[in-house]
């Protein structure tokens, strides 16, 4: 068994900023990630990030990515790469398959799970058809892997993700043929939708998709507007020729290694779901396991980045047995920055609530 | 580099593809050109194919579905192990590839 004071399972944001955060105070970390690239989602994040003066907008995804590897190294942070942590057990011990050959096990003082998250699916007729996939699926195809899993596509969900993902599929060619959205409005940012609006796509708002149709493969897909119950009116069906479907129905933490962990979970439906509960130091129900990011409910990478920056000195903190208060602050006042507007502000209630109820658990 | 495929090979942001070195990959026997680095499942789909297994009981197609190797949806069976998550393993000169069956079959106790 290999000992380490910290291991972060998770190479994304999130991960990446706590493990930079512990190697300034000179906490021996490992950061495992089942990728060959570390980085999780931020590479294929093409667009510009808005949001607060002071932090990293107006910079792509990508560049921002870039910096965060580049800190990394040269803090010399221990990085496993292609190595899955298939398990946390007692004590803070982490089942690790390192390199996809060995199995080794790493003990550590604190343990972060920065996992990410995973996209939510919604079922219809023929929706298991090759074609039909992840808005965030199609975005690491064009944007990652640079190969186009379709040519003509419908985009499900008028969230910011599925304008978002709309907008790059159009960049990397893809003609988008609509996006449809079942609620009454659209729910993303204007800027976005007026992105893809300017480029003569449609968005039909109260239209819900019936069937992904075709042999092998997704042929064509059957859409139909739905009245004030969300019923579908079927007279008004209407069918796409198109070879690509793409959901964009939200994500939500990629919860089994802190079910496995022990920890206890609460329903945030703004956060994308059940969520492990946290205090204000990103540390959940059981000592010494930390979780940031997206596993501590669906945000954004900016505030990954954040969460996992505060998850980073509070896990040297306990460490090293002293106290960076003013550190801390700083990036809490940053959260507090990015969680304004319609989403944020929901997202920041929650976020209250999770920490009461922590403390309703944990009584210290 | 082969252009007529369904590889971006210019993008407004991201620009040029960069030139890398070609393998090749065997499709249920059939050859085809692979980059060195490149995902299998990105390779195939470049490749014009989607349908990479059938399932176990109605015999239906499944392809990519999270791109992440979280869903399971993209596994096939590669040099004889079967069950493997192709949107997250990169292909390898000569390596083996079929669609697979089901829960597949081992055909090789090792990697
Ligand atoms: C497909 C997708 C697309 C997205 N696109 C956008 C976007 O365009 N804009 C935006 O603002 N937000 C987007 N998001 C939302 C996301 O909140 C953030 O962008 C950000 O990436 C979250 O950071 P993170 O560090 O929490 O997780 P991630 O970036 O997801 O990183 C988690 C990492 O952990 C690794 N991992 C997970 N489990 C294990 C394990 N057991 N063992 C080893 N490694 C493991 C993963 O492989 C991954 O690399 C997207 C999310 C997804 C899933
Ligand atoms: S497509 Fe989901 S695991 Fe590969």
């Amino acid at each position: 068994m290999e000992e380490k004071e910290l291991v972060i399972i998770g190479a994304g944001p999130a991960g990446l900023c706590a493990a930079i955060e512990a190697r300034k105070k000179n906490i021996d970390v490992l950061i495992i990630d089942e990728n060959i690239k570390p980085g999780g989602q931020l590479f294929k994040q093409i667009h510009r990030f808005f949001g607060s003066k002071q932090h990293m907008a107006g910079i792509r995804g990508i560049t921002i990515g870039e910096k965060l590897l580049e800190e990394v190294e040269k803090l010399q942070a221990n990085v496993w790469l292609d190595s899955t942590a298939y398990g946390i057990f007692g004590n803070r011990i982490a089942g690790v398959i390192k390199s996809r050959k060995k199995n080794v096990t790493v003990k550590a003082k604190a343990i972060l799970i920065a996992a990410g998250a995973v996209e939510n699916p919604i079922s219809f007729e023929g929706w298991t058809l090759p074609g039909v996939m992840g808005a965030g699926a199609c975005q690491t195809m064009i944007n990652i892997h640079r190969v186009l899993p379709g040519k003509k596509a419908l985009m499900i969900g008028a969230g910011n993700v599925g304008l978002i993902v709309a907008y790059q599929m159009l960049q990397a060619g893809i003609e988008v043929k609509a996006v449809i959205e079942i609620m009454p409005k659209i729910n993303g940012y204007m800027v976005h939708a007026a992105k893809i609006k300017r480029f003569g796509v449609p968005i039909f708002l109260s239209t819900t998709i019936l069937e992904a149709s075709g042999k092998n493969e997704v042929e064509a897909a059957v859409i139909c507007p739905v009245d004030q119950d969300y019923k579908p009116i079927l007279k008004r069906t209407k069918s796409l020729d198109v070879d690509l479907i793409c959901i964009a129905a939200g994500l939500q933490p990629l919860n089994e290694l802190l079910c496995q962990a022990g920890c206890q979970f609460t329903y945030k439906p703004y956060l994308g779901g059940n969520v492990a509960l946290h205090n204000e130091n990103m540390e959940t129900t059981i000592d010494g396991i930390f979780v940031a990011g997206d596993c501590s409910g669906i945000e954004e990478a900016s505030t990954a980045m954040e969460e996992g920056k505060l998850a980073g000195i509070a896990i040297a903190e306990k460490i090293r047995k002293r106290k960076w208060d003013d550190e801390k602050l700083e990036v809490r006042n940053r959260l507090n920055d990015f969680r304004i507007g319609t989403f944020g502000e929901k997202r920041k209630i929650s976020k209250m609530e999770i920490e009461k109820e922590y403390y309703e658990k944990v009584k210290n | 580099m082969k252009k007529n495929d369904l590889r971006i090979y210019d993008h407004p942001i991201l620009g040029k593809l960069p030139e890398k070195k070609r393998v090749s990959i065997y499709f249920n026997g059939r050859k085809l050109i692979a980059y060195e680095g490149e995902m299998i499942a990105a390779a195939l789909y470049a490749n014009g194919i989607r349908a990479l297994r059938k399932t176990e009981k109605f015999k239906q197609t499944r392809g990519i579905f999270c791109a992440i190797g979280r869903c399971t949806d993209c596994v096939m069976t590669v040099g004889g192990i079967p069950n493997i998550r192709t949107c997250v393993t990169p292909v390898r000169n000569g390596m083996k590839v079929e669609s697979q069956k089901g829960r597949g079959r081992w055909k090789k106790k090792n990697w």
